[in-house]
């Protein structure tokens, strides 16, 4: 392999944990809760499709990826409804803490359920077969991730900075109260955004799982925790920062794999998190903010 | 003034009875029984969990990397304890050890607990400026380098690699893992009632009040980081004789969220809390739940539903659930447990008539 194949696996990587990244960026932005279900959840969507594709072999692959995305929209929906929004008032930590318990709980379920075995994900037709681009020979899928991502980004973008919806969407992250008050039903906008969140980690989980195909009741916690640093990265609330860390991230652990540091490719990200947490704490696209006494 | 000394007499007599029962349970049980394993766990995860409620409990410091330092107290005792004659079975793969001498079981939990300390103090220059979430999550990935970087194979003659270790002390004595968290926990609460644990609640309560009142925040937070990794290292160090053997793999994210879950449930600033919960935690996950798992039938043959490997976790994720959504406040919330006034309320309660200050959150 060259280097440019390695740098085309590390942009399809940066790719799928960019479109996991947004989720968590966007419920930062909104709840100022660092989602730490959000990994179990892309986890999750994985496993809805073995289970879809192997229940339902009748039904077209079209039509189970729907399926799994509504199913995994839907679950979204219902972690914020009883995990997140009877905690509204509640600190902030207890908030995390019920996210870490809904980790959990989400993946004794999964284990529960597969027997914590790890299942294989089934063959979906066009983004599973192998292509040539730049003389660089990879399932469609890896070249597809990273375009996935920047359109998906784009409309995202567009979505927030142009829409009625976006324009609520901002005003509930500023402030809640004052958002009520000028009309904005904010259940309402954390529940469509996490609706958004997990409608992107189904997608993501479709592209990731396509070329990862063993899933187990623990695939979660690693792209979960590489999105979250990858949105730390491009600073945290910010969608277009959560790409641009999501693909810096990915190509980064991909050269390291290039030039034989596999092994350290974790702790590469995990200690360009620190250095970007401790030299810039907004991260690149972050905002700074300063707080009040 | 005469009503603490009751008080602390009292509670003198509570830990008193706790260890007379932990005797008796060590004489008398059946060497079978799941007294043993569970109290282990239960004495190495009080520590660990006290220790993380000193951080994020009293000090207001919400860290994430428990498990980073427990991996260095537990690697570090494993390592300075495995007999000289096994060293080199145990590093087969690397040739031999490095470190060719046999340490005691004192000095060696020390200094798990200083390597651990320190390694608190160099990740702490750079990362206690940080605020709430960026610091749980920057102390999350510092466990995760830690955990990284010992599987390397570069430092394989130390820490063996990928490899795990074992061979070392282990005692089995569930006396020597209660004297261990004992003291610890002892001394964990001597610092929380003295000037500094004044100042590390002012800190919690109010950065800024606490440093117009004239607290160092810099030093009193970084002497609340170190001390609480310096108490994880050692809980790591049982965690280690618990399982004797000690391998990179088990020192995940996962954990630390396991400690921060018994934090919780305990009441997130209740020393007793902690305690109590890490024992209701692990006997009902290691033991009380464990029919869960197993598929039962009744006497007509018929298969209980449900039941079936796995089970028990997920009761037992959901219950953690409720309490975290219900019951936020945990066991203790912030008190401590008091048999005196435990007592006063029940003579309270049977003379019907209240009396004043008798019950005080303290």
């Amino acid at each position: 392999m060259n280097i440019l194949s390695y740098l085309i696996r590390g942009l399809a990587t940066g790719g799928q944990f960019a479109l996991v990244a947004i989720g968590y960026t966007m419920v930062y932005g909104i709840l100022k809760l660092i989602n730490f279900a959000h990994g179990e959840l892309f986890m999750v969507s994985g496993i809805l499709m073995i289970y879809i594709v192997a229940d339902f072999p009748m039904l077209p692959i079209w039509l189970a990826i729907f399926l799994m995305v509504v199913l995994t929209v839907f679950i979204g929906f219902l972690i914020e409804k009883f995990a997140y929004s009877p905690l509204r008032s509640a600190p902030r930590m207890s908030v995390m803490i019920s996210a870490i318990g809904v980790s959990y709980l989400l993946q004794n379920l999964v284990s529960y359920v597969t027997g914590g075995l790890s299942k294989q994900f089934p063959d979906i037709p066009v983004i599973g077969e192998s292509i040539r681009i730049f003389g660089v020979k990879d399932k469609l899928t890896v070249f597809l991730s990273p375009v996935i991502a920047l359109v998906l980004m784009v409309i995202l973008v567009w979505i927030i900075n142009h829409t009625k919806f976006g324009m609520s969407m901002r005003a509930v992250s500023k402030d809640f109260e004052t958002s009520q008050l000028m009309g904005i039903k904010i259940n309402r906008v954390i529940s469509i955004t996490f609706a958004i969140g997990a409608f992107l980690a189904a997608t993501g989980s479709i592209l990731y799982f396509a070329k990862n195909t063993g899933i187990n009741h623990l695939s979660g916690a690693n792209p979960g925790l590489k999105a979250f640093i990858a949105a730390v990265v491009g600073g945290i609330g910010s969608v277009p920062g959560a790409v641009v860390g999501a693909l810096i991230i990915g190509v980064v652990e991909s050269l390291a794999k290039a030039f034989g540091l596999a092994d350290f490719s974790d702790v590469i990200s995990f200690a360009l998190l620190i250095i970007i947490l401790v030299v810039k704490p907004t991260g690149i696209f972050g905002e700074k903010t300063t707080e009040k006494v | 003034m005469w009503n603490q000394n009751k008080r602390t007499i009292c509670n003198l007599l509570l830990v008193a009875a706790l260890i007379l029962t932990l005797v008796l349970i060590e004489l008398l049980a059946p060497s079978t029984s799941m007294w043993f394993s569970v109290l282990r766990k239960v004495c190495t995860f009080a520590l660990a969990a006290v220790s993380m409620n000193l951080l994020n409990g009293f000090t207001g410091l919400f860290s994430l990397g428990q498990a980073g330092f427990m991996l260095l107290g537990a690697y570090t005792y494993a390592i300075l304890t495995i007999p000289v004659d096994m060293r080199s079975n145990v590093f087969r793969n690397y040739g031999d050890s490095l470190i060719r001498f046999q340490m005691p079981l004192v000095p060696a939990l020390l200094l798990a607990g200083l390597i651990a300390a320190f390694f608190a103090f160099l990740i702490g220059l750079p990362v206690l400026r940080l605020k709430s979430d960026y610091l749980a999550i920057a102390t999350l990935g510092f466990a995760e380098i830690v955990r990284g970087l010992v599987q390397l194979q570069n430092f394989g003659p130390v820490t063996n690699g990928p490899d795990p270790i074992n061979m070392f002390t282990a005692p089995k004595n569930i006396l020597v893992y209660a004297a261990i968290s004992g003291i610890s926990i002892l001394i964990i609460v001597l610092i929380i009632n003295s000037t500094y644990g004044r100042a590390f609640k002012a800190i919690r309560d109010d950065e800024i009040a606490a440093e117009a009142m004239g607290i160092n925040l810099a030093h009193h937070k970084r002497l609340s980081f170190i001390i609480s990794s310096f108490f994880c290292g050692i809980a790591g160090a049982m965690m280690a004789m618990c399982n004797t053997s000690v391998s990179s793999v088990s020192f995940t994210s996962a954990m630390t969220y396991q400690i921060l879950l018994v934090v919780v449930i305990g009441g997130i600033g209740s020393i007793s809390g902690s305690i109590i919960a890490a024992f209701i935690f692990y006997a009902s996950s290691e033991w009380w739940l464990k029919f869960l798992d197993l598929e039962t039938y009744t006497d007509a043959g018929a298969k209980i539903p449900l039941l079936g490997p796995g089970f028990r976790m997920v009761v037992f994720s959901i219950l953690i659930m409720i309490i975290v959504l219900f019951f936020r406040q945990g066991i203790m919330g912030t008190r401590e447990i008091s048999v005196y006034d435990g007592i006063l309320r029940i003579k309270n309660l049977f003379m019907k008539k209240s009396v004043k200050g008798g019950v005080k959150d303290e």
